[in-house]
């Protein structure tokens, strides 16, 4: 599995992200400029131009018309994919930590951060297709701020009937939250309840391929955990030796794929083996650790998988991304028990 | 004045007989007892008639003022007359109760001349016990506890397949696991959160498991691991055993402080004379102290503790600490100093006991002699000494005089039949050194001492368990220290029996040797033959696995061939340790060093990897000890003879359980995939969308011109 290196930003990725068909990249880095990829040949389309500090968060719409960034120079910039024109600014009161358009691409969240004095909130935009895009609402539909009861909200995304969001805390806890009303329905504890770390804070959410009815967080604490999406029951918990910047689940296969390492403030006081920069394999359903891509020399800070289930690509604190595309030998793994389940089903039938 | 009218007027209206003043009372009243602890009586005092007192009283004024501040005047002594004279006893009042704590503890029973000894008490105590009544005149059985039995101590041992079991410290947590060789550790009991605050260890033959934490020891023993005794000693840092696990030795930085409650003194386990000490000796079986210690004044605020500070003799029955210029030797079970004195040793530096009862030439005893070791250092007119000194009669056995000698360490075969004293030499200009390793064969006829000078430094020394081979590790000085050259070597030395003339003896000769290394730590294998040689370092961490009996063709029986058997990397590793049946290695890394690949490997005792486990802030792992086998040579003999019988059980016992996990895992897997499927059922038919993507491929060519090239065709 030769990886693609994808070499553009100058600074540690912060999340990278397929589009729905699965043929362009979208990249952000601390470096404040937006890259956008081929898939096929790590090709860059172009760049994204005009934030003026560290962009933390990107997302497109399902027809990659639109895309939205959201920086810690406080705004959240629409743009147009095709001419890569911005074409809408949101000023926000304190950085913009994370985006993501609703499945339905009616609306945008954007997690603003608890620093400066301010709130931590998810702000809930309608997103307006008519004309040039240039005729945005300035004021968010909805604002969810940072519940009593809880710490702030890192992470957040949408389900896959767009009613409700999905918020990940400072916390380890994960919530639920009406999209339309803000209205708070229910909270897990998902994290810093499987060992002793003093730091739990959830990384990353990612949403299941095929139907969106699950989702896996990863945590500071060195664990994954997948959840049910509708009574968000605990599934699986995934336990690494590192903190975790990201999980993905995998579609095609039954894998999902951490990513992380040692703390960027610890790396240089161990050697490149010591620090546990590869992204994990394991089994969704069993648990197991399958295997481990080496390659990164920083933690890994965001994995996406490719729509398709052929491949996935790692952003890391090395400013670099690997898009890796797999092996026969990937598809033909299986377990026995697999294995003979798949006997049995197709015996039946 | 208004205020005193308006006073006036509410004194009209309440009655002062309707107001009771009992919150008042309770609040002001004055215990009686108040303030008595400063006082203290003192009787045996001369009696002398009334014109001599005053004079009496400035003498006894003088002895209390030596431990305290007596108050001044009359209210500081009180000396009742009768008939004009004094009655040899007087009320005293200190300024403080400490004060008169210690004059009752350092004055009752002093002599004040040859007629009179003097009787201090406090005046609280007289109370308490001189008024009738208070104590009974009746003997009063002690209620004695009913016997708990904490079961059968030494279960694990009862194992069928007879399996070690393993102790895991691993972040806040401690469980004890039977080995499993490949497989997962078997937990024996839950694993325990928070269950010690700094380590966890076993006692010397593995009967207990100790706890440490701030308020003292706790010892857990029996199948379930439950608690047997509890040792208060606050703040509680080093732990140490005797041999037998008969006594437990304890230090703390904090010294013991009565409490000041009666109550609480009462169920504190040390008495007045162990206030302000440090080191405790614990009788195990009964959890109770059997003696105290005050830290040597030469150790007290030193950062670094020697420990053990009490050495024991190899059956429990003397122990010796070691103070400036002398050797403290006590007798179990009294702890009182053997023959009431202390063995002067001039400038003292270290001493080791005889880890074994010494079967000295011409005597007959079953058991064997108690032998020290100690030496001292060179001084002005005197050269280095190491000396073999006999317990109890303080008999010099055996004395050498070295010179040039920078250290000596003293190496003890586990037989006590010979002693290796490591000997590090300088040369006259102190600039490089060297060693020489002396043999004192104390088996043989006035104890010959034989000597081996080298060139090397040795870094390291090891005798073979129950044998007369040792190795060393050592490098040659030449004064450069790059630490990335490897320049250590591993020598494998064995007795080589000489003849020189009619006199027969036996020399030590280097039959092998292992050059440029990097090693550092030397762990035989506690049956002997096989021995791990670990470096243990920052940067790259290495195990090698020797036999030192290799035999085979060339190398018949007997020969003495030692053979590399396996050379592992372990860039982590921090501790190793043979588990007690010699089977096999444990190597891991501890997070009390550093967070590099925390987690342990076990291997075979031939260097196979069995197991490897990544453990976050892993600690510790800590093999429960066995005590001695009971079999005797005879049984051990016919072990040996039918070993092929017994292999054949194990391999199947081994295969069997091999089985039994895999099914195990095929069973889980079977499971859980039923459960996912029976989840996502729920799901089916209700995908919301399909990723409909129309894709239409492009391709575009691209030509390039990659060089160009004009020739020139004639």
């Amino acid at each position: 599995m030769r990886p693609i290196k994808l070499m553009g930003h100058e600074r540690s990725l912060t999340q990278v992200k397929f589009n729905r068909e699965g043929d362009l990249i979208f990249s952000v880095a601390k470096d404040s400029t937006a890259s956008i990829w081929y898939s096929s040949n790590g090709e860059r389309l172009g760049t994204l131009e005009g934030h003026l500090g560290t962009i933390w968060s990107i997302d497109m719409d399902s027809e990659t018309k639109l895309c939205a960034t959201g920086s810690a120079d406080l705004t959240i910039r629409l743009w147009k994919v095709e001419t890569g024109e911005c074409v809408f600014t949101w000023e926000m009161p304190s950085p913009v930590r994370r985006v993501a358009f609703a499945p339905d691409d009616s609306r945008l969240l954007a997690v603003t951060d608890q620093v400066m004095g301010r709130t931590g909130t998810i702000s809930v935009f309608n997103i307006n297709y008519g004309g040039d895009y240039t005729q945005q609402e300035q004021e968010p539909e909805v604002v969810i701020e940072t519940r009593t009861d809880s710490k702030k909200v890192t992470v957040a995304g949408w389900t896959a009937n767009s009613e409700y969001i999905i918020a990940g805390h400072e916390d380890g806890s994960v919530s639920k939250y009406n999209s339309k009303t803000g209205e708070f329905i229910q909270s897990v504890q998902a994290h810093g309840i499987h060992n002793e770390e003093k730091v739990v804070s959830i990384s990353d959410i990612q949403f299941a391929p095929e139907d969106g009815s699950y989702l896996i967080t990863s945590s500071k604490d060195k664990c994954a955990a997948l959840i049910d999406v509708e009574s968000l029951e605990i599934l699986k918990v995934y336990k690494a030796d590192a903190p975790m910047n990201t999980a993905a689940i995998t579609p095609v296969k039954d894998f999902v794929i951490l990513g992380g390492g040692q703390e960027a403030r610890n790396v240089t006081t161990t050697a490149e083996s010591q620090g546990k920069f590869e992204a994990r394999f394991y089994h969704k359903i069993f648990v197991d650790e399958i295997g481990r891509v080496k390659g990164h020399f920083g933690p890994l800070n965001s994995i996406a998988v490719h729509p398709d289930g052929t491949g996935y690509a790692s952003g890391g604190e090395d400013g670099f991304i690997r898009l890796h595309y797999y092996d026969k030998s990937y598809f033909e793994f299986e377990y026995d028990t697999e294995r003979t389940e798949r006997a049995i089903a197709s015996g039946t039938t | 004045m208004p205020e005193q009218d308006q006073y006036k007027e509410l004194e009209k209206e309440i009655s002062l007989d309707d107001v009771t003043f009992s919150d008042l009372e309770a609040k002001y009243t004055v215990n009686p007892d108040f303030g008595l602890d400063n006082f203290i009586v003192v009787d045996g005092a001369p009696i002398a008639p009334e014109a001599k007192i005053p004079i009496l009283q400035k003498v006894l004024r003088k002895l209390l003022n030596t431990v305290g501040e007596v108050v001044e005047g009359d209210e500081g002594i009180y000396m009742p007359l009768e008939g004009g004279k004094s009655r040899g006893f007087l009320f005293v009042q200190y300024k403080t109760a400490q004060m008169a704590d210690a004059a009752v503890q350092q004055l009752n029973g002093k002599k004040l001349d040859q007629k009179h000894r003097l009787l201090v008490n406090k005046i609280t105590d007289i109370e308490k016990y001189g008024v009738e009544g208070n104590v009974p005149t009746t003997f009063q059985e002690p209620q004695i506890p009913p016997f708990k039995s904490h079961g059968y101590l030494r279960s694990w041992l009862m194992d069928e397949q007879g399996r070690d079991q393993i102790a895991l410290h691993f972040s806040e947590t401690v469980g004890v696991y039977f080995n499993k060789k490949k497989n997962e550790p078997e937990p024996v009991i839950e694993p325990r959160k928070g269950f010690t605050s700094k380590y966890a260890k076993f006692s010397p033959k593995g009967t207990y498991l100790f706890s440490i934490h701030p308020q003292g020891i706790q010892c857990w023993g029996g199948e379930d691991f439950h608690s047997i005794f509890k040792f208060i000693h606050n703040q509680v840092r080093l732990v140490d055993f005797s041999p037998n696990e008969k006594y437990m030795v304890t230090l703390s930085p904090l010294p013991i402080t009565l409490p000041d409650d009666p109550a609480e003194r009462a169920m504190f386990p040390f008495g007045p004379e162990s206030n302000g000490h440090k080191l405790v000796i614990w009788d195990l079986a009964t959890g109770e102290p059997a003696r105290t210690f005050a830290l040597p004044p030469h150790l007290e605020g030193q950062k670094e503790m020697p420990w053990p500070l009490v050495k024991w003799s190899f059956d429990d029955k003397y122990c010796a600490r070691q103070g400036p210029g002398a050797l403290a030797v006590y007798e179990t079970p009294s702890f009182q100093l053997l023959d009431k004195k202390l063995v002067k040793i001039d400038d003292i530096v270290d001493f080791e006991w005889a880890p074994a009862g010494v079967h000295l030439f011409g005597t007959k005893s079953d058991t064997g002699e108690h032998v020290l070791s100690y030496w001292t250092p060179e001084s002005t007119n005197q050269t280095a000494r190491v000396a073999l000194m006999k317990i109890p009669t303080r008999e010099v056995i055996r004395t050498i005089n070295l010179f040039q000698v920078s250290d000596c360490k003293m190496h003890w075969q586990d037989e006590a039949k010979y002693l290796c004293v490591k000997v590090d030499r300088h040369t006259k200009s102190r600039k490089t050194f060297f060693s020489n390793l002396e043999f004192f064969k104390l088996a043989e006829k006035d104890i010959p001492v034989e000597k081996l000078e080298l060139k090397d430094v040795v870094i390291n020394f090891a005798w073979e368990p129950r044998s007369e081979r040792f190795i060393t590790i050592s490098s040659l000085d030449e004064g450069s220290n790059n630490p990335s050259v490897a320049k250590n070597t591993i020598t494998f030395y064995a007795p080589e029996t000489q003849t020189k003339g009619r006199i027969l003896s036996t020399v030590y000769k280097s039959f092998q040797e292992f050059t440029g290394k990097h090693c550092n730590t030397i762990c035989w294998s506690p049956k002997g033959r096989f021995v791990a040689v670990g470096t243990i370092s920052k940067s790259n961490g290495e195990l090698e696995f020797y036999d030192a009996s290799y035999e085979d063709d060339k190398h018949p029986k007997g020969s003495n061939y030692a053979k590399l058997l396996k050379t592992e990397k372990y860039a982590g590793i921090t501790n190793m340790a043979w588990d007690p049946s010699g089977r096999f290695v444990a190597a891991w890394s501890s997070s009390w060093a550093h967070t590099i690949e925390n987690g342990y490997r076990l291997y075979e005792f031939t260097g196979n990897l069995l197991r490897e486990d990544l453990i976050d802030q892993f600690k510790d792992f800590i093999w429960r000890p066995r005590p001695a086998s009971l079999l005797n040579a005879a049984d051990r003999k016919k072990v040996r003879k039918n070993l092929r019988e017994y292999s054949a059980q194990f391999d199947e016992a081994d295969a069997m359980e091999a089985d039994a996990a895999t099914r195990e895992a095929i069973l889980l897997r079977r499971k859980l995939l039923e459960e996912w499927k029976a989840y996502r059922a729920k799901y089916a038919g209700k995908s919301i969308k399909k990723n409909d993507v129309q894709a239409e491929i492009i391709e575009e060519i691209k030509e390039e011109i990659i060089e160009e090239k004009e020739e020139v065709v004639e």
